[in-house]
């Protein structure tokens, strides 16, 4: 089996697994195993559960999966899907690396913009995609989210960011250091013109993201046990030479620190996301 | 004159190099420093306060590295804590509300990597900057003066003008760090280094930076002249502006770079 093929959603319930479907249990069934509770998941069943163990374990969720649960069905409408940038600074394998990421992901590039309706609440969208170069930023990825807010501006449209990121990507140089500076000025805008933009923090949300549009948020929620954090947890290691505490840059960690609303399990965040969406709704008026 | 890339990354970070404070002493007078985050504490890695630049009022804001050993220690080496950031913004934010221009100089290897400042919200500092520095309603131009090191760096330059001295680097990752990332081998940081474009030329060329800044004479009385009438007459040139055009213009100059 050719391995683009084998990373493609077979089914709708792999593809977004909207509904807890009863499922056949299949003697066969690949399954996964949980690094929490150490037991081996039946696929079927995590996907039946957005990607989330029985024991509260959150799996990693591609984009496109994270939209189909999130977003109500047929509601999202996908911009600038072709935008891709160049290689700036000619980087030794960047191009290859893209290439064979394109095929393995399906995807273009490392976040998904667009309208959508979450539970009836219409909002622009963007979330990024963790199994594409683990959703660094670089030109078209900042491009994309640029864009999206300042579509969102001339529509008076709440954006919703789900992020996850390793942070800038490196083989664009300077021009993807630029692009937390450029997304930061259109985050700003937007909430200069009175509207909301909220913020849910996916596992892992790193570095230049970490540092700019995901911090950003009027609200920003976080999913269990995400990683999120500026400086990598080794860099600090070797920084500081101590053992970090316990939890250290889980989203919980941040809760208690200060710097996210909310720790919010990804099946409830949906009706989370509506509420905030509901609260604001009208903040046009003005 | 032509060195390679890795020799001017040295050089960025040779001990030698004239620091924030020197800058602040040799271009402007009457300085004050101006102390304090008003929330935590006071980073010694930020130094900041209000000086004359040709009599003309104006909030400087500089990354200090030290010069002896003692000095380097206090000032944890340039590399900022959240506090430090909060300092700048403090203090850029008392500059709008007085209509003072912002002349920011950087020389960090990066934002500080410890427990302390990522429990206190490094990212989340970087990121208020970058939002308000893009919405500041005064002139800020910043000059990398050393070592451009990534978001720590940037967190004092999304300005109106950015210039960069002709041995400054600037960068989203150090050699070190893309050598060992990418060929799992740091030692291989020269040729990172290369690959990275990292040096004032490139810079200049992708549209990073507007000028770049040589450095005959460096560190000696004429150069810091030569350097401060520079500084004037571009802060004069953007205070004609209007707020709008002047944050128009501030937001096209971030929103065009790497465009196709």
């Amino acid at each position: 089996m050719q391995l683009p093929q084998f990373l493609k959603p077979k089914n709708e319930l792999e593809a977004g697994g909207r509904q807890s479907v009863p499922v056949h249990r299949d003697e066969n069934e690949m399954t996964k195993q949980c690094p929490n509770c150490r037991r081996a998941i039946p696929l079927s069943l995590l996907w039946s559960q957005a990607n989330t163990c029985p024991c509260g374990y959150h799996f990693r969720m591609n984009a496109r999966q994270r939209i189909n649960f999130l977003t109500d069905e047929g509601s999202f409408l996908e911009f600038d899907r072709e935008l891709v940038g160049t290689d700036p600074l000619d980087f030794p394998g960047y191009g290859e690396k893209l290439e064979t990421t394109r095929n393995s992901s399906g995807e273009i590039e490392a976040v998904l913009c667009g309208t959508a309706r979450i539970q009836g609440q219409p909002c622009c969208l963007f979330v990024m995609d963790p199994y594409f170069m683990m959703g660094s930023m670089g030109w078209a990825v900042g491009e994309k989210i640029t864009r999206l807010f300042e579509y969102a501006i001339r529509e008076r449209l709440p954006v919703v960011g789900c992020t996850v990121s390793g942070g800038a990507r490196m083989q664009e140089g300077l021009v993807s250091l630029m692009q937390m500076a450029k997304t930061s000025a259109a985050v700003q805008r937007h909430s200069e013109a009175g509207l909301f933009y909220l913020v849910v923090l996916t596992d892992p949300t790193t570095g230049g993201v970490m540092a700019s549009f995901a911090m950003d948020g009027d609200v920003i929620l976080a999913e269990p046990g995400a990683t999120i954090g500026f400086a990598g947890a080794r860099v600090i290691e070797q920084t500081v030479r101590k053992k970090l505490p316990q939890g250290f840059q889980k989203a919980e960690f941040l809760l208690e620190h200060g710097f996210v609303d909310a720790v919010v399990p990804r099946k409830e965040q949906r009706e989370t996301i509506s509420m905030l969406l509901k609260f604001h709704e009208g903040g046009d008026a003005l | 004159m032509s060195m390679t890339s890795y020799e001017r990354v040295k050089a960025a970070r040779s001990g030698d190099r004239p620091t924030g404070l020197d800058y602040i002493h040799g271009m402007f007078t009457d300085f004050l420093e101006l102390h304090g985050d008003r929330r935590f504490a006071d980073d010694r890695a930020v130094v900041g306060g209000i000086a004359r630049l040709n009599g003309r009022p104006v909030t400087v804001i500089a990354i200090e590295k030290g010069h002896t050993v003692r000095d380097r220690m206090a000032r944890n080496f340039g590399m900022p804590h959240p506090e430090g950031y909060r300092k700048a913004l403090r203090l850029m934010q008392q500059a709008e509300k007085f209509h003072r221009p912002v002349v920011c100089l950087v020389d960090t290897s990066g934002a500080y990597c410890g427990i302390g400042a990522e429990e206190r919200g490094q990212g989340q500092a970087i990121a208020e900057n970058l939002t308000a520095m893009s919405g500041l309603k005064t002139p800020i131009l910043s000059i990398l003066i050393g070592e451009g090191g990534s978001g720590g760096a940037l967190a004092l330059a999304v300005a109106d003008r950015v210039w960069m001295l002709e041995n400054a680097v600037y960068s989203v990752i150090s050699p070190e760090g893309c050598a060992s990332i990418l060929w799992k081998d740091a030692n291989r940081a020269e040729e990172a280094a290369h690959c990275l474009k990292l040096t004032a030329k490139d810079a200049l060329s992708m549209g990073i930076v507007e000028q770049v800044i040589s450095e005959t004479d460096l560190g000696t009385p004429v150069f810091f002249e030569t350097l401060s009438h520079r500084v004037c007459c571009e802060l004069e040139r953007l205070s004609e502006e209007t707020t709008e055009r002047l944050l128009s213009k501030r937001y096209q100059r971030f929103r065009t770079i790497g465009q196709m």
